[in-house]
């Protein structure tokens, strides 16, 4: 039913379909992933306007529009909530397709960890140019 | 991974073909039918049975009723009684999981094409093996639960609290939505699907019932409740009308209701 084969043994139905019972998590996160979808929603209508805005601007123009608490505060939400919610997209997708119990925990924390990482590294650039260090 | 291709040794094959229907016959209609005879060690193949209209009733399972006792009675699927309440005959005709005994031949245009409830292991020809659904339903405790006292007489409810359980206490268990859902498909030894998530929402909906709390902790996991992603597969085939993605809907609401 999983893609796994059947593989005999003598386990009652009951006993499969019980499993390592429910780990009494999700409600959290699927509550979260709603609320960053919508605030993802404002956030990504400023960031497109904010882009189109500086198409052809070069480096010093932006770094001067960073420099107002207003765009760094919003940028760095932006960044914030697309890395939040592009791991919480992702770790629902291999949740889906993934099977193996070790690969679906391997691959999930692989990409949270690449969510932190690229979302640490776009805030410090924000804050870079944001402070003008 | 999830697999998007069958098995080779479940890939269908030609099979053979019956042609019943008199060459006058008015109404003739083929019916392409799954049949797999697990004692064969074989393929599953299609056959064709070309019939008369004219002599069964209308809908797919008078047909089915038809081909077994006049043309082929090795033909196997469940039926019982023929009318939409039992909800033995769910099987998948012409692309969509419903009852054979509600669904009108009319209502196809071109052959029949008449398949076993998708991605379930099959037993033989239309009849697929359902204990794993049974035992996710069991697991889900579909009975009231209480604390206090048994009252001396019946547990009342008010009219506005029974009205809760529309649309719920009618699920028949025919498992034509659940077996619909891609995400059971991927995951249905841990993701109880819209049937029994429907059923377990019909006990916590229910005002006499005592332990929601604790019907709410056993469905809180990312698999068993959240593998749900609202595709709606359950409610469009759903051969009472009812909306077990509602219901599924519903449980969420009440999950993040006490966060």
């Amino acid at each position: 039913m999983s893609g796994q084969p059947f593989t005999g043994g003598f386990r009652s139905h009951l006993g499969r379909a019980r499993g390592l019972g429910a780990s009494h998590h999700g409600a959290g996160h699927w509550l979260s992933y709603r609320l960053l979808s919508v605030a993802y929603v404002p956030l990504a209508v400023w960031f497109v306007i904010s882009v189109v805005r500086h198409a052809g601007a070069d480096q010093a123009a932006v770094a001067e529009w960073l420099k107002s608490p207003v765009n760094a505060t919003l940028m760095l939400l932006t960044v914030g909530v697309t890395f939040h919610h592009a791991a919480y997209g992702m770790q629902e997708v291999f949740e889906d397709y993934v099977h193996g119990k070790m690969a679906k925990t391997v691959v999930i924390g692989a990409t949270k960890a690449l969510c932190l990482l690229l979302a640490v590294a776009s805030g410090v650039a924000v804050l870079k140019l944001a402070l003008g260090a | 991974m999830a697999e998007f291709t069958l098995p080779a040794n479940s890939k269908v094959l030609p099979g053979k073909t019956f042609t019943v229907a008199a060459p006058e016959a008015k109404r003739k209609k083929t019916f392409r039918i799954y049949r797999w005879d697990p004692d064969s060690g074989e393929n599953p193949r299609e056959d064709k049975y070309e019939i008369d209209l004219d002599k069964c009733g209308p809908m797919v399972l008078d047909a089915l009723i038809h081909i077994k006792n006049d043309v082929d009675a090795t033909v196997t699927f469940r039926r019982s009684c023929r009318e939409g309440i039992c909800g033995s005959c769910a099987m998948n005709i012409d692309g969509r999981n419903t009852l054979a005994c509600l669904k009108p031949i009319e209502d196809v245009k071109g052959d029949v094409k008449v398949y076993p409830l998708p991605h379930q292991p099959v037993v033989k020809d239309l009849v697929p093996d359902l204990n794993q659904n049974y035992a996710q339903l069991a697991s889900v405790k579909p009975w009231l639960q209480t604390q206090s006292a048994p009252p001396s007489r019946e547990r009342l409810q008010s009219p506005e609290e029974r009205e809760k359980l529309n649309g719920l206490y009618e699920c028949i268990l025919c498992f034509c939505c659940t077996t619909s859902c891609p995400s059971y498909w991927w995951n249905g030894d841990r993701y109880l699907g819209p049937a029994v998530l429907l059923q377990a929402y019909r006990f916590i909906a229910d005002s006499r019932d005592e332990a929601t709390g604790e019907r709410l902790d056993a469905l809180e996991d990312p698999f068993r409740l959240y593998r749900c992603h609202t595709i709606m597969n359950c409610t469009q085939t759903c051969p009472k009308g009812l909306n077990p993605a509602k219901a599924i809907a519903e449980i969420k609401k009440l999950m993040a209701a006490r966060q």
